[in-house]
């Protein structure tokens, strides 16, 4: 009875002696709630896969424990939909009280969930979704958003400098028909056409077109090369098709035409393709060997760079919670600090810029058959041929007169050496 | 007679519940709620052709979609629509999905069956492909985010406002359909769906009536895309998915089709299971799964169907114990 009794003051009591027995780090046990928004079914569900264990493997390198903090990451399937999107992160928001919201696939989700976090001041992060005017044109409207992977455009700028360095003069782009196709492709013709290059036909075939028969065709034959940025299946058929016709151009593309994602499943055929992303597997440092070799043996595939930045972004928060000692140090205090940070990541060194979008590095990258860390069979990987090192969003470009142009879109650089 | 004021009690004591109970729950579950209730006005208008008409529309999202797309654009692009002008909206919307019924039942009614499923799923899409392509309108598949709620007096950025808001919406909507659908021309609807021809012999325009019916509907799906826009707080070509018209759709055929209130028991299954249940387990979609298939094979006249099940099983039952009781006598 008197135990019974004793029962509603028994946490008081044993707060009361924690409190006087440890006194160093006080609130040592705050809980950190991340909610985390990616697809989990429909299909995108195996990109969000990717994403999930990106972050859970870094979660279980430290335990769970962020300086101190205990991390309680509850995942909420978004289906690649905006709509569900918001509907999580308000369960997220309003239902678990999460500290953070991190995640967010396409662009369409990405611009779903900024407009969330400015209405219900909660800290958002974005380690996927690329869209470009989420860290430029529209800044303004998400004061608590921070981009800890990349915007669409970024490895397009110093991408489109190495294919005038190779000598080529004019280029045909053919990419998914999409506001990330538009941004990746006006990038790229952009700095292309900066230093002397012609982008001279663009092509547009719908988002998840499987049969290019319509388009290879048309590709004009004056072209010295060929520029695709394709995504999910697009990225198997277009070069499968594309050699089928007897290509002999060289081919080079955006980063998820030949992300590890896709290029396991991808054949000979794109030996020798060129593309540009912040992230290689094939990036030969002990980091990235140890990260490979551990996420393989954990989810038995190669890491994708959706694993890899959301691995990197777990370790970004880890970093600011750690510097406050496991406490969340509050909305603004937190972004501020988020955006400050520096790591020395898998991908190579990463900071935010002061548009909070991140300053990496840009690996040039060639598909290659052979064998990488060890493992004894013959695989294709993006081996790195050139580092851009700490490219920020706009390049090679002056951020002022960079903002007042359009955001890329299907008009957006204007086709001038068309027809 | 009876049987029909119990049901209307039912319903009446149904929607008290929720607007007392709903407020005092978490915020989140009034956000759930909220969305059924806007979607329920859309599904309200699929079951009007469905179940009364005999029209299984497979291109309803497009209606909502209009109203959605309209309220984003004003909202957006002028300001409009933000302050005691949100019902100049309200009717905008209301207006642009009859307008769009009208042009599409030009097209959509001629055909009965299948292949009006097939037009009307066609001329959803071709508002898919606009709202899809038409980037400079309507910003392609990033979607238009709308940034604030109306304010007039009442600020509907408070959940428990705007979800009352939408509960008067929808109130009137059933009150409206409810009367329609027991006025002389929804029991010439009703007469249509059951025997066109014999409608057509008697002297009905059975075409006019349909076109109605299909612009009546029309209009129910932009006022509830105008709702829509505001509850969700972002408008994408995802709104206009045929995905989108399926769920209409199978949410009117779960509840029970040519009920109305059926349908918003449908969308409250529906999205109960796919919102909440999927917070919860990882499973829930093989329970949806499950709550459809079950429902076709055993409930064919849907969950709304079930009463009426019971009593003809009862009567059945009951005859059979008549006849045994006589069959001894027989012989």
């Amino acid at each position: 009875m008197a135990i019974t009794l004793l029962r509603p003051f028994g946490p008081l009591l044993l707060g009361g002696v924690v409190g006087f027995g440890l006194t160093a780090p006080s609130n040592a046990a705050e809980e950190l709630r991340i909610g985390y928004v990616a697809p989990t079914t429909g299909i995108f569900a195996q990109v969000g896969k990717d994403m999930v264990d990106g972050f859970q493997m870094y979660l279980d390198d430290v335990k769970g424990d962020f300086g101190g903090a205990k991390v309680k990451f509850i995942v909420e399937d978004e289906q690649a939909k905006p709509d569900t999107a918001v509907t999580r992160a308000k369960k997220l928001i309003l239902q678990d009280k999460v500290h953070m919201l991190v995640g967010g696939l396409l662009a369409s989700s990405g611009y779903a969930l900024a407009p969330v976090s400015t209405a219900d001041k909660t800290v958002y992060v974005v380690p996927v979704s690329a869209a470009d005017d989420l860290t430029q044109r529209d800044l303004s409207k998400f004061p608590y958003m921070v981009r800890t992977g990349w915007s669409s455009s970024q490895p397009s700028h110093p991408f489109g400098q190495w294919a005038c360095e190779q000598g080529y003069k004019k280029i045909v782009a053919i990419g998914a028909d999409y506001a990330f196709g538009y941004e990746v492709v006006g990038g790229f013709q952009r700095a292309f056409e900066a230093c002397g290059g012609q982008i001279i036909q663009k092509i547009w075939p719908p988002l998840g077109a499987k049969d290019f028969g319509p388009y290879i065709p048309t590709i004009k034959a004056e072209a010295d090369a060929i520029f695709s940025l394709m995504v999910g299946p697009m990225s198997l058929q277009f070069p499968k098709q594309l050699a089928a016709s007897g290509n002999k151009k060289p081919v080079i593309g955006g980063g998820t035409s030949y992300d590890e994602f896709v290029l396991p499943s991808m054949g000979d055929e794109v030996i020798g393709h060129v593309s540009a992303l912040q992230y290689s597997a094939a990036l030969e440092n002990p980091k990235n060997e140890a990260f490979v070799k551990k996420y393989r043996t954990k989810y038995g595939k190669v890491p994708s760079y959706y694993s890899e930045t959301n691995y990197t972004t777990a370790q970004m928060i880890h970093e600011v919670i750690k510097a406050n000692n496991g406490n969340f140090p509050g909305l603004e205090a937190f972004v501020k600090q988020l955006a400050a940070i520096k790591v020395d990541s898998i991908r190579g060194p990463v900071s935010i810029d002061e548009m909070r979008n991140p300053v990496q590095n840009i690996y040039i990258k060639k598909v290659e058959k052979k064998k990488m860390f060890g493992y004894d069979k013959d695989e294709l990987w993006n081996t790195v041929i050139k580092t851009y090192a700490n490219v920020n969003q706009f390049g090679q470009f002056n951020k002022d007169e960079f903002l007042k142009t359009p955001v890329y879109n299907r008009d957006y650089p204007p086709c001038k050496f068309c027809n | 007679m009876r049987n029909q004021q119990v049901k209307i009690l039912l319903v009446v004591a149904a929607l008290a519940a929720l607007a007392i109970i709903v407020p005092n729950t978490n915020s989140f579950l009034i956000l759930l709620a909220t969305r059924v209730l806007a979607f329920a006005i859309l599904v309200m208008s699929v079951d009007l052709l469905l179940g009364y008409t005999g029209l299984p529309s497979l291109g309803q999202a497009a209606y909502l979609a209009v109203g959605a797309y309209l309220t984003a654009i004003l909202a957006t692009k002028y300001q409009f629509g933000l302050g005691y002008d949100f019902w100049l909206v309200v009717v905008g919307g209301i207006l642009l999905g009859a307008a769009l019924a009208a042009v599409f039942g030009l097209l959509a009614i001629r055909a009965t069956g299948v292949y009006f499923l097939m037009i009307t799923l066609a001329l959803g899409q071709c508002v898919w492909g606009l709202a899809y392509r038409w980037n400079s309108l309507t910003n392609g598949d990033n979607g238009i985010n709308l940034r604030q709620r109306p304010q007039f007096g009442i600020d509907l950025a408070n959940e428990v406002t705007f979800f009352y808001l939408v509960l008067g919406f929808f109130v009137v909507s059933l009150l409206l359909l409810y009367t329609l659908v027991r006025s002389p021309f929804g029991l010439s609807l009703a007469g249509i769906r059951e025997r066109e021809l014999r409608m057509r012999i008697l002297g009905y325009n059975t075409w006019l009536h349909k076109y109605i019916a299909f612009i009546i509907a029309g209009a129910f799906g932009g006022l509830s895309g105008v709702l829509w826009a505001h509850t969700a707080g972002i408008v994408s070509p995802v709104n206009v998915e045929l995905a989108f018209s399926v769920d209409a759709l199978l949410m009117a055929v779960l509840g029970g089709s040519g009920t109305l209130v059926g349908g918003v028991i449908g969308a409250f299954i529906v999205f109960g299971l796919r919102e909440y249940l999927s917070t919860l387990v990882p499973w829930w979609q093989y329970v949806l799964g499950g709550v459809y298939v079950l429902t076709i094979l055993y409930l064919p006249t849907g969950l709304m169907g079930i009463p009426e099940r019971i009593r003809q099983r009862r009567a059945r039952t009951g005859n059979r114990e008549e006849e045994k009781e006589i069959a001894p006598v027989t012989p």
